[in-house]
């Protein structure tokens, strides 16, 4: 027995609004995905187990410090005493700021130690030693 | 006349391939950004002139050395041992506080280790001396 067909209305998914989607989902990723600012300075990461993410990348400033104690910000190279005024014009504007430090693994401990300084002058105090990830050893 | 008939043809975009051009950009956005999070060790530096006093028993010192030595206490440790020693003794007086002190030649990598130890040793409380 053949059953009537109750209606002859088509079934189909419009394609038409395909690209709209398409485009929604790209300008989605375009606007969410921050760009590196900046190139800094070429250096090796030290490694370590018990490490943490960072918050966000907006609240967030890098300090490099390459192995020649060479102190890079936003790719403009600062001697150690002028780190406090440009870290603390990122605080003012950002209460929330984190420091990034990303210091070459055979930097001397003197420079780092005098970062920690200007820091304290700056009152950044949230600080995190970027590190690589090292696979656990226990 | 045949020339009349040609000039008569719609000039229309073929729709169809717009989907396809905006998947490929899609594509080739989602390949090129790379999501590096930073990853690292947190810390919290002490304010500028919030130095307190600490009764000499409650703190461990940590001594690194120029050459990458370290010593826990006095005493040459290695490495991969300090997380052990520092859970010890962390067990013994909750109040513990370790004291991480670099000469200014140790190098940065020895100092990160140390830190990552203390860390596994769940030792929160952490001071940073400067160096010498």
């Amino acid at each position: 027995m053949k059953f009537k067909r109750k209606s002859n209305i088509e079934s189909k998914i419009s394609t038409s609004s395909m690209p709209d989607i398409i485009f929604m989902l790209l300008i989605f990723f375009m606007v969410t995905t921050v760009l590196r600012e900046y190139s800094g300075l070429p250096i090796s990461l030290p490694k370590a187990e018990r490490i943490e993410k960072l918050e966000s990348k907006r609240h967030t400033a890098h300090i490099w410090v390459s192995k020649d104690g060479l102190i890079s910000i936003e790719d403009k190279l600062f001697n150690e005493d002028d780190v406090r005024h440009i870290m603390y014009e990122k605080r003012a504007s950002d209460p929330q700021l984190t420091v990034s430090l990303k210091a070459d693994l055979a930097a001397r401990m003197e420079t780092i130690s005098n970062i920690h300084n200007e820091l304290r002058k700056a009152d950044a105090l949230k600080l995190n030693y970027s590190t690589k990830v090292k696979a656990p050893t226990q | 006349m045949a020339l009349r008939e040609r000039k008569a043809r719609v000039g229309a975009i073929p729709e169809g391939g717009m989907a396809d051009i905006a998947f490929l950009l899609l594509v080739f956005f989602l390949v090129t950004t790379t999501i590096d999070m930073d990853k690292g060790l947190g810390i919290i530096l002490p304010a500028e002139g919030q130095e307190l006093e600490i009764n000499k028993k409650n703190i461990l010192n940590c001594l690194i050395s120029s050459s990458g030595n370290v010593l826990l206490g006095g005493e040459p440790v290695e490495l991969k041992d300090i997380h052990r020693k520092v859970k010890d003794e962390i067990r013994k007086n909750d109040k513990l506080i370790v004291s991480v002190k670099a000469h200014e030649k140790a190098q940065y990598d020895v100092y990160v280790e140390v830190l990552d130890q203390l860390k596994m040793a769940n030792a929160t409380r952490i001071s940073i001396a400067e160096t010498e």
